[in-house]
């Protein structure tokens, strides 16, 4: 049931990258208005990752996120209504105002959870595909994390189980070149965490995560031989972040050059897929716009959804600790 | 004992930041010690993710104050390895349930390798970490886990609850042989307080009297301490004169400074932001009531977060965290006011 890149996975991965878009900038300036609390990782600039990976996956297909989890979500399915209810801190978020953006997930779509600890997802997801593996199922776990996560003792353990085992996992890295405010070369003595694949026996591929398709062709290899039963693969996609480690403006640190920023907005992953749709006359310009448009929209109404819906009541802190 | 008032040995206090006042006791520190450094994430480029350790690389250069991966285990170890051989590592790790990750070395390395060496090792460690909840953070960034160090027999565990006590902590901890974590709270960053130039210290294991009081005996740390204040402003309308105690270490922990106030007072609380059950307040409760028992005219109280992770929504937070309301509720409910 490998999917085939025709007209309509072109639209839907398009759809998911714009939706993510749109999300993350409006999420972004409600935090810096103080509209949201706590903090948020905005995905923006990363969308062709989470999106050409999600688009193979099912509902039952799971996938682990990190603390940049707003455009994992969206891509797996989230809806916008629930996502901003719990960025609010409201009782009708998806995680009932427990969790907030670090913790947003859905289980009924897959989605694992956001997760505050960098590197906390590559266990889970190791574990989930030990899951499905035992459950004798053909899905397959999806494991997102940073360049920066890469660091952790975590990650090696995650990957040599799932690769010694041989579990239907895809360690999915979204190298965008730096773990905070620390440059990939000030972190790591390898420029592809691709290579790290090698000592846990799986193979390791790089891609171009700017561009949808790549990560998307890449990506169809590599879920197609997890759920084939030939083990895990490690795909490290090259992107980068055009906001700031958190918020937007974030602390102003002058840790990379707007040079290096223009150079990579050069290749923006939603401008670059939409005028290869338009020239390849899947979609037109109009076309485009709706899908932004419709987008808006439904952002919104998830606004209004938030901003009418109830705090939780102080009771509620005792409840969910246990089963 | 405890001190009634806090006695500077160096001249000249003026008003400075919290987080002004950890970035001059690192300096100071790396001043005074050739072989101490400073590591962790995002210390060296960025000074830190809330600034303590601003100019600090430019002064003393990417030698000694340095960026490490993000890999708390092996930041811990990096300082455990240091410490056994000639260094005075200064050691990050930027929000304590971090610890999460490092554990290992912390619980099996840093605080046990003196005592299973028979005493031949020594670890002059200095960890600085964040606690606290009241930003909305959620579960995994807003914890209070001192109790897990109290834990740990070999480790030293310091809690700074303003700009005086986090620089003359730090400033301690660091010259101490032994392993220190001195515990922030993220919420007291921008809190300013007034602190002395120059090198001074606040003694590991001295209790500060922060309230004097006659009749009630509240023990608290961390950035609990104000808020313990303001209860006690507050129970002054039910004639009730507290005393403040604030042990500023918790291991060690200044007991007869506690004891002696509770023999004057007769009647006891402890407030931690940390979760209540299983918290460090049992223990100083158990103590309390072995060594005090005759002069008790109540049970000794208890205040701390619910039995649960701590909640993101603002709105469950705000009652999740013990506050200067929760403290006095705590107080009439003990007393049947
Ligand atoms: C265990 C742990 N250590 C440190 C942090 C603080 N922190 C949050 S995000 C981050 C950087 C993560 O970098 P990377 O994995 O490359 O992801 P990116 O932010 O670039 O998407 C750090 C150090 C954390 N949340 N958890
Ligand atoms: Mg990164």
């Amino acid at each position: 049931m490998a999917v085939t890149l025709t007209d309509s996975v072109l639209k839907d991965i398009h759809r998911r990258m714009v939706r993510i878009r749109r999300f993350e900038e409006t999420a972004g300036k409600m935090m810096e208005n103080g509209k949201i609390p706590g903090a948020l990782h905005l995905y923006v600039g990363e969308e062709a990752v989470a999106s050409g990976v999600m688009v193979h996956l099912s509902n039952q297909d799971q996938i682990t996120s990190t603390h940049r989890g707003h455009g994992h979500l969206i891509a797996k399915g989230g809806a916008f209504d629930r996502m901003f209810a719990e960025l609010y801190g409201k009782a009708t978020g998806y995680c009932k105002g427990k969790g907030g953006s670090m913790h947003i997930s859905n289980l009924e779509v897959g989605m694992l959870g956001a997760n505050g600890i960098v590197g906390g997802g590559p266990p889970i997801a190791m574990g989930a595909g030990f899951s499905n593996k035992f459950r004798k199922t053909k899905n397959v776990a999806c494991c997102f994390f940073g360049d920066g996560a890469s660091n952790e003792g975590s990650f090696h353990e995650a990957a040599n189980m799932a690769g010694l085992y041989k579990l239907p996992v895809i360690f999915v890295c979204e190298n965008n070149g730096y773990g905070e405010y620390t440059p990939q070369r000030n972190h790591q003595a390898i420029v592809d965490v691709a290579d790290r694949a090698a000592g846990y026996g799986m193979p390791g591929v790089v891609v171009d995560g700017m561009d949808a398709v790549a990560v998307y062709e890449a990506a169809g290899e590599a879920i197609a031989r997890a759920r084939a039963g030939e083990g895990p693969t490690l795909l490290e996609c090259k992107t980068y972040r055009y906001y700031d480690h958190v918020g937007v403006r974030g602390m102003g640190l002058t840790y990379r050059t707007d040079d290096e920023l223009a150079e990579w907005k050069k290749r923006d992953p939603i401008e670059l897929f939409e005028s290869r749709l338009q020239e390849q006359k899947i979609m037109s310009a109009a076309e485009i716009k709706a899908v932004h448009d419709e987008t808006l929209a439904e952002i919104d109404a998830a606004i209004q959804f938030a901003e009418s819906s109830p705090f939780p009541d102080a009771s509620a802190i005792l409840e969910d600790v246990y089963a | 004992m405890a001190e009634a008032v806090a006695t500077p040995v160096a001249n000249k206090a003026r008003t400075l930041t919290y987080v002004a006042a950890i970035n001059e006791a690192v300096r100071i520190v790396l001043q005074e010690q050739p072989n101490s450094f400073v590591a962790g994430e995002d210390v060296g480029g960025a000074g830190g993710v809330y600034g303590y350790y601003h100019g600090l690389q430019k002064e003393f250069g990417a030698d000694r104050v340095f960026d490490t991966p993000i890999s708390e285990e092996g930041i811990i170890g990096l300082g455990v390895g240091a410490g056994a051989t000639g260094c005075r590592p200064v050691i990050d790790l930027m929000f304590m349930d971090f610890m999460g990750e490092c554990m290992d070395e912390i619980a099996n390395q840093l605080a046990k390798m003196r005592y299973m060496f028979g005493g031949r090792a020594t670890l002059p460690v200095t960890v600085l970490t964040m606690a606290g909840a009241g930003a909305s953070l959620a579960a995994q960034h807003s914890q209070s886990l001192e109790a897990w160090l109290c834990h740990l027999p070999g480790v030293k565990i310091a809690m700074a609850c303003d700009p005086y006590d986090a620089k003359g902590l730090i400033i301690s901890a660091a010259r101490d042989d032994n392993p220190v974590f001195v515990v922030l709270n993220k919420m007291s960053l921008a809190m300013k307080g007034e602190v002395p130039e120059g090198a001074y210290t606040v003694p590991l294991g001295k209790a500060k009297i922060v309230r004097p009081g006659t009749n009630y005996t509240i023990v608290s740390w961390g950035r609990m301490v104000h808020e313990c204040k303001a209860a006690a402003e507050k129970l002054k309308a039910f004639g009730i004169d507290a005393e403040v105690i604030d042990p500023r270490t918790l291991q060690p922990l200044d007991l007869p400074a506690v004891i002696q106030s509770v023999k004057k007072t007769h009647r006891c609380m402890i407030v931690h932001e940390a979760v209540r059950f299983g918290g460090f307040g049992g223990e100083i409760a158990s103590q309390i009531q072995e060594l005090a028992f005759d002069y008790l005219d109540a049970p000794v109280a208890r205040v701390g977060a619910p039995f649960s992770p701590v909640p993101f929504s603002p709105a469950l937070e705000k009652h999740y965290v013990p506050n200067a309301d929760s403290i006095v509720a705590g107080v009439k409910a003990q007393l049947g006011l």
